[in-house]
């Protein structure tokens, strides 16, 4: 976490980085898809998260008041300052393995959004009101993948099961809450996170059972990226995202 | 774009002789009347011929189209070029899907046109098989590579095959924001540090020449034309587009203090146009026998996307029988 952001502007600055990697993931997709059709989407959800990134990241600079833009958090910080989920920045892996995160990821950003497009806070409520069809789309695009390569053919199954396998250990991480949430919740812009993990296992398990997959077994979650405290992807991503930025200081793109 | 015709070889003239002679000459006078064809409309076999490979050629050109592009997608300098670009690529996406289905209608499948562009069989734009560098690249593309396109797209909207001209209005209309955003970007760079100008110039030296070879060999060396320019599958002959293009392209590089690399660029007020130096055909036709820069890496990346997602067809195959399967037995 970026300790120089109040909690308010760290809260949003979250909710930007999640999307800004998941995204920035997704694009790496782009022509190289299983099918043209394929192509289409996850691009499509890649410009909806980049979209989101870009309302919350520059919220976050515009509560903290110094001075720093959407574009100066996104490519001016470095792993330990970025605040996002360690689900998202995962590599794609196989398709199974890209589904497997989209979906787990998706069903949780709807049922936060849902909730956040409710709060008091002028500011976080219209941003996730916008960002909730959008997500709503993605977690049911995700959501009839898994089922059809879940109850598709043998190898689909067995790289749907590894793909959620690789993915399991980072789902916990996404209902834990802690100082920046209650400060969020205390100041009307937050959502009680833990509270939505019932309804987003109910959905998981639903979509699982249709897919005929059993749920992977629980494990110890692995967490920290809220605290900056990441995978060794992260760097990686960050290194080819910020590359103009970082070579070419101070220039207009 | 990339409506070229890279055969490189005349079609045979023989194909429209044995068309069946009163149906021919109702055909030929309704292209001349400037009426659409239609794909239950009888038409003569070279006349489908041609236009599978055009718009085939067309939609794989979009196709890997998308993976220069593609390529600078994780690196875009800012989030909004980010998004932009993400925009574009996918537009290309949508172009190539609308192009495969208008192929469609004239009795081929897209896995048939799949495999002739992984085989290496079917042809796509030329411009493609150059690599992009630096972002620089991206803009050069959008203003040279979509204005090239444009020029050759904005006729094809009266061409006289109605599902092809339909998917062109479409198209256009993309391609024109595509053009903007990348001329857009170039305006920035040239606007900006030493180093960034640099790097516009830069994009413009490697890219301008590619950009006029898209427009295909010279009108003399172009043995289809003719008989495309009749059927009005084709408006306007190579030579007068690239014409076109440099007339309206050389201000535009001047107008941002770029450089055309080309000495022999010079306004002829006699003609009201611009001369120019003589295009590299020799390099044209080395690029069109597969000989481009990175025409390796192209088809490699798609036939890898290809092989890679044959599972996932295959799955989504297997389950929408399953479904079809279960609805049956419940009825």
């Amino acid at each position: 976490m970026d300790s120089a952001l109040p909690p308010l502007a760290a809260y949003a600055a979250r909710l930007g980085d999640d999307s800004l990697i998941l995204g920035q993931r997704l694009g790496e997709w782009c022509g190289h898809a299983p099918a043209l059709e394929v192509d289409l989407s996850l691009s499509n959800v890649a410009l909806d998260l980049i979209g989101q990134a870009t309302h919350f990241l520059g919220l976050a600079g515009a509560i903290e008041g110094a001075g720093r833009d959407a574009d100066k958090l996104a490519f001016h910080r470095d792993v330990m300052d970025f605040s996002n989920c360690l689900l998202v920045e995962q590599p794609n892996g196989d398709f199974a393995q890209t589904i497997a995160r989209q979906f787990l990821f998706s069903n949780y950003q709807a049922l936060l959004f849902e909730q956040m497009a409710q709060v008091k806070d002028e500011r976080f409520a219209p941003i996730a009101a916008k960002a909730l069809k959008e997500v709503k789309y993605h977690a049911t695009l995700a959501s009839d993948w898994v089922v059809r390569l879940g109850d598709g053919t043998d190898e689909s199954k067995t790289r749907m099961v590894a793909g959620l396998n690789w993915m399991w250990r980072f789902a916990d991480e996404l209902f834990v809450m802690d100082d920046v949430d209650a400060a969020a919740i205390a100041n009307g812009a937050g959502v009680d996170k833990a509270a939505l993990r019932a309804a987003w296992d109910a959905r998981i398990d639903a979509v699982l059972a249709e897919a005929t997959l059993a749920r992977p077994a629980a494990r110890r979650p692995i967490v920290g990226g809220r605290v900056g405290r990441h995978s060794e992807h992260l760097g990686h991503v960050l290194s080819a995202m910020q590359f103009l930025q970082r070579a070419y200081p101070g220039a207009n793109w | 774009m990339y409506t070229t015709d890279l055969s490189g070889k005349k079609a045979k003239p023989e194909a429209a002789i044995t068309e069946n002679p009163a149906k021919l000459a109702a055909f030929e006078a309704r292209v001349a009347a400037d009426e659409f064809i239609e794909p239950k409309d009888w038409m003569p076999e070279a006349y489908r011929k041609t236009l599978i490979r055009q718009i085939s050629q067309h939609a794989h050109s979009e196709i890997v189209g998308m993976l220069p592009e593609g390529n600078w997608i994780t690196r875009a300098p800012n989030l909004r070029r980010k998004a932009i670009l993400l925009a574009k690529v996918q537009d290309e996406a949508g172009h190539g899907l609308y192009l495969y289905c208008a192929a469609e209608t004239l009795g081929v499948s897209r896995d048939e046109m799949t495999e002739a562009l992984l085989s290496g069989k079917a042809k796509y734009s030329t411009i493609f098989n150059y690599p992009t560098l630096t972002w620089a690249d991206i803009g050069a593309i959008g203003w040279l590579v979509d204005g090239a396109a444009i020029m050759n797209q904005v006729p094809l909207q009266r061409t006289s095959y109605g599902p092809y001209a339909r998917a062109m209005v479409r198209i256009c209309k993309e391609e024109s924001f595509h053009q903007r955003q990348g001329y857009e970007i170039m305006m920035h760079l040239a606007a900006g540090t030493d180093a960034q100008k640099r790097m516009a110039q830069d994009a413009l030296d490697r890219w301008w020449w590619p950009s006029l070879m898209m427009f295909g060999p010279p009108d003399d060396k172009s043995p289809n034309t003719e008989q495309s320019m009749r059927w009005r599958i084709k408006r306007d002959t190579n030579d007068e587009l690239r014409q076109k293009f440099v007339d309206i392209t050389a201000p535009q590089a001047e107008a941002i203090g770029l450089s055309v690399p080309d000495p022999a660029l010079k306004w002829n007020e006699t003609r009201g146009a611009y001369d120019f130096g003589d295009v590299d055909w020799e390099e044209f036709y080395a690029v069109v026998r597969g000989e481009g820069p990175v025409a390796k890496e192209r088809n490699q990346a798609r036939v890898k996307a290809w092989e890679n997602g044959a599972w996932v067809r295959e799955a989504a195959r297997v389950h929408a029988e399953k479904r079809a399967n279960a609805k049956i037995a419940a009825e």
